[in-house]
Formats: structure tokens, C-alpha cells, sequence
């Protein structure tokens, strides 16, 4: 059964169409990586997803019990005001905020966002204001806010831009883990390699059409190989001409 | 202290003064962290140009001025969201254009001892029913605060977030954008089209600088906003000098103050 499922999408803003036609859709588990070009269409597919916008035609469904309003999403960190005077667990907390109407906080929620932080490894950071943190932990306190959101499946925006190299690999990791833990993962990425290595499917939007599929049979279409190296002029590597190397 | 309450428009000026002062710091943080920041000025002028045509249209002052500038609110609230117009340029131009009205209005119809007020404020200008409205919007900007606090912080802090958690953010938009635009209204008796925003700017600042949480920040600029109203005012009656420039130079100096302050502790 499926989270989510996009039907003849159609999708733009201001009067201009983005995209159209186009049909997916998200199963439980899946880890899936949104890549494409700038303009493709990317950051409109998933704030349709999350039904900050609506869709010109065709339909987006939730199912299997998700409610977009429970969907947890990470925004892009150029959203986000890093300068912002909050104390982390103000911040994580703040995920929690779909769960009841009244307006103060209850114990559940405060030890619902007190477990995602140990999840993402910031318990020691709770009390530090939000400004004083580095790229790598305003991200992982981002994330913990967006698991607050949801048990089931986080959309995750571009989520390494801006990291070095070594917080985007513990990052990765983390998705990868919690994934493994059982909740669904949706990724809209420039990095199409780290895309191919981790995701389990592969959405590629580009301004001619789109793949969705396996990330394996996305290795094999005419979009990935466009992407990925296929020939490496290595001597090592001659062995594997014609094949995928990543 | 005690000669200075024995006036009643000092009682009134110290009621009103104080009371907006923490509205208006209260509205600020929200304002400043969004970018919001010139809406304050933007309105304090369109509240002049109202005014000034109040006046010389011989209606009740707060019956025109109100409804403009909640009006005008709305609209440059939505002038800033939309990223076709230049949201600060928009802010720029009705201001100063609400001002040009409001002082050709002002000196045809022969108001000009009445300009200097608008301008720059008076603490003589309050009546009994301003202190009336007064307390009630500060306790409807109090309660807002305290029972919202949890929805204006996810909104302040991140818009898409906060909707996509099915909190309405155009809502609690609207609503700082109300009440702002009552307390400039209001406030820019006493203060002054020309140094209103002030009032809602220099708090919010001085305590980001100190502060690492957002509760914290809204307590202490509320507190800060109170004390130098209250010192500027007392500052203007001994002296002898405008009220709403003594209250901004307080402001100002517990700015610089706070600044020197986080910057040696970012050395330490």
C-alpha cells in the first residue's frame, strides 16, 4: 500500500506550468530521491506534497493512514533563519505542534521531542540557543523537529546544501538509519551519485519528462546513465566498461 | 516621582506610554525576526496622513486613522509576500507619500501647531478614552502572546513548517498585523509618527543580543521596553525635553549597552 500517490500531476505557480503529467508514488519504506535540474520542478513537487501549494490538476492521495498534516519535513537550510534567537528543544518542540490543539505544551510532547533529539544525537545541545550551532547540528535539530511531526515518512529538502563533506555523510547516514528504522523517506537532492547509493527509488524530473522507478532500473534508463559514470578511463576500471561504477 | 504623578495627563502619559511601549515591544520581536521590521514605519506614517485628514475633515481622529491603517496593514503585509513587488521599496513609497498627503493636508486647512505633535508627539495629546483602549489592547496583546505562544513561535520561526503542520500562519499573520497597527495608531500620540517604530525595533534587538531563547527574548524586551519608557519620561519632564526623543535615546543607549556587552562575552 502506498503513502502517497500522485496522479497526472500537473503543478506550477503564478500561472506557469512547472510540470505536468506526471505520476508516482510513495510506498511505505521506501527511501525515494527526487533529483532534476533547477526549474525542474523539484522544490513545487514537494511543497505539493506537503500542500503548501495546490496542484493545477490531477491528484495528490495520502494513504495507509498518513495525513499530510502528520507528513515531517526538513526545509532547506536557505529557508531557514540561522540566525534566529530559540533554544533548540523551543525549536524541536515546535514539531510537535500538529499533534494537539490546546495551546501549551503536554508532558507527551515534550518527551516525544526529548526522544527524537537523542535519536539524532543533540540531547547535550537542548538548552543552546539555535544561532550558536554549526550547519551540521542546526540540520540535525531540523531533522528531530521533523520526525516530532511524524512516525511515518519525512521529506527532506535539499538537505546537505551548505554541509561540508563530512556532516553530509553523517547526515546521510542518519537518513539511512532512520529509514531503516521504518520511516519513509522522501529527499529532493542535487547529488544525484549519493542519490543512487542510498535511495531505494529514484524520481528524476527534468524539462522533457520524468523517470520514476527502482534505483536500479533508474541506472540502466536514459536518465541515469546520462549522470552517472559508465566509462572510467582508469585502467582499473576497464573491466567494468559498459557496466555501472559509482 | 511622586510630583510628577500629581498631574493627571503624567499619570495618563506614564499609563499609556507604558502599556504601549509593551505591545509594542511584544509585536516587535515577532516584526523584526520576519523582517517586518519597516511595516511598523510604514504605518506610523500612514496613521499621520490619516490624521492629518481627520483633523481637518473635523471627524473623531481615532474613527478615520484606525481603519486606514489596519487596512494599509493588511496591504503591506501582502505587499512583502509577494515577491513581484520589492516589499521594502513598496514600504518606502506609501510612507512617504502618506506623510506628503497628511503635511499638505496639515498646512492648507492650517494645522501646523497640531503637525509638530503628530510629528514628533506630545504627552499632553491623551484623553481618558485612550487610556481606556489602551488597557484593553494591551491585554489583548497579552493574552495572544500567552495563550498563541506556542503557534507565533512556529510561525515566526519557519512559515512553511508551521502550515504544513496545519497551523495557519496567514491567520496569526493577520493578527500581529492588527495589532500592530492599533498600538502605532495609539502609540503615535505620544511618541510621534518619527520615532513610534522605534518602539517596536530597539527592544527586540537589544535583547537578541543577550538572550538565547525566544521566551527570554519576549520577556526581556517587554521589561527593557517598559523601563525606558518609564526613565525617558521621567528624563523629558526634569529636563524639560521632548518625551518620545528622551524614551528612543533610551532605547538607543541600552542598545549600544547590551551590544558591548554580547561583544565581550563572544571574546571571552
Amino acid at each position: 500500500m502506498s503513502y502517497i500517490i500522485c496522479k497526472k500531476l500537473k503543478m506550477g505557480y503564478e500561472g506557469k506550468v512547472v510540470f505536468e503529467n506526471l505520476s508516482f508514488a510513495v510506498n511505505k519504506g521506501d527511501y525515494l530521491c527526487i533529483v532534476g535540474e533547477n526549474g525542474s520542478g523539484k522544490s513545487t513537487l514537494m511543497k505539493g506534497l506537503l500542500g503548501l501549494i495546490s496542484p493545477i490538476s490531477g491528484s495528490i492521495e495520502y494513504g495507509e493512514g498518513l495525513e499530510k498534516k502528520y507528513i515531517g519535513y526538513l526545509p532547506q537550510q536557505s529557508d531557514i533563519q540561522s540566525d534566529f534567537p530559540g533554544s533548540v528543544f523551543e525549536v524541536v518542540l515546535s514539531g510537535t505542534l500538529n499533534r494537539r490543539k490546546i495551546p501549551f505544551y503536554s508532558k507527551e510532547q515534550k518527551s516525544i521531542a526529548l526522544n527524537n533529539m537523542e535519536k539524532v544525537g543533540i540531547s547535550g545541545l537542548k538548552k543552546k540557543s539555535f544561532q550558536e550551532l554549526s550547519g551540521g547540528q542546526q540540520q540535525r535539530v531540523l531533522l528531530a523537529r521533523a520526525l516530532c511531526a511524524t512516525s511515518k515518512l519525512i521529506i527532506l529538502d535539499e538537505p546537505i546544501s551548505g554541509l561540508d563533506p563530512l556532516a553530509s555523510q553523517d547526515l546521510y547516514d542518519l537518513v539511512s538509519e532512520l529509514n531503516k528504522e521504518g520511516i519513509t523517506v522522501v529527499m529532493v537532492s542535487h547529488d544525484i551519485t549519493s542519490a543512487v547509493y542510498h535511495a531505494s527509488h529514484i524520481l528524476h524530473l527534468s524539462s522533457d519528462g520524468f523517470f520514476y522507478g527502482s534505483t536500479h532500473r533508474y541506472m540502466h534508463s536514459s536518465y541515469g546513465e546520462k549522470f552517472l559514470i559508465t566509462d572510467c578511463p582508469c585502467d582499473d576500471c576497464r573491466h567494468s566498461k559498459g557496466g555501472i561504477r559509482l | 516621582m511622586i510630583e510628577v504623578l500629581s498631574y493627571d495627563f503624567m499619570v495618563r502619559a506614564l499609563i499609556i506610554g507604558a502599556l504601549v511601549s509593551l505591545c509594542a515591544a511584544l509585536l516587535g520581536v515577532v516584526l523584526v525576526l520576519k523582517r517586518y521590521s519597516m511595516i511598523g514605519d510604514g504605518l506610523s506614517h500612514v496613521g499621520f496622513g490619516a490624521l492629518a485628514v481627520a483633523a481637518a475633515a473635523n471627524l473623531a481622529p481615532l474613527a478615520v486613522a484606525v481603519p486606514v491603517v489596519i487596512i494599509s496593514a493588511f496591504l503591506l503585509l501582502r505587499l512583502s509576500k509577494n515577491s513581484k513587488i520589492k516589499g521594502d521599496a513598496a514600504i518606502a513609497v506609501i510612507s512617504s507619500t502618506a506623510l506628503a498627503v497628511g503635511v499638505i493636508v496639515a498646512s492648507v486647512s492650517g494645522l501646523n501647531t497640531d503637525l509638530n505633535t503628530y510629528l514628533f508627539g506630545s504627552i499632553l495629546a491623551t484623553t481618558k478614552a485612550d487610556t481606556v483602549l489602551c488597557i484593553v489592547l494591551a491585554v489583548v496583546v497579552i493574552v495572544v502572546f500567552f495563550v498563541f505562544y506556542n503557534k507565533i513561535f512556529a510561525v515566526t520561526f519557519d512559515e512553511d513548517f508551521s502550515k504544513a503542520s496545519g497551523v495557519r500562519p496567514a491567520l496569526y499573520n493577520m493578527i500581529i498585523a492588527l495589532l500592530t497597527a492599533l498600538t502605532i495608531v495609539i502609540g503615535m500620540r505620544i511618541m510621534g509618527t518619527l520615532l513610534i517604530s522605534a518602539l517596536i525595533i530597539f527592544p527586540a534587538l537589544s535583547s537578541m543580543k543577550l538572550c538565547k531563547s525566544f521566551k527570554s527574548v519576549i520577556i526581556v524586551s517587554g521589561v527593557l521596553s517598559i523601563i525606558c519608557f518609564v526613565s525617558g519620561l521621567i528624563l523629558s519632564y526634569y529636563l524639560d525635553i521632548p518625551t518620545g526623543p528622551a524614551v528612543v535615546l533610551f532605547n538607543c543607549a541600552v542598545f549600544i549597552v547590551f551590544y558591548i556587552i554580547s561583544s565581550i562575552k563572544a571574546r571571552l
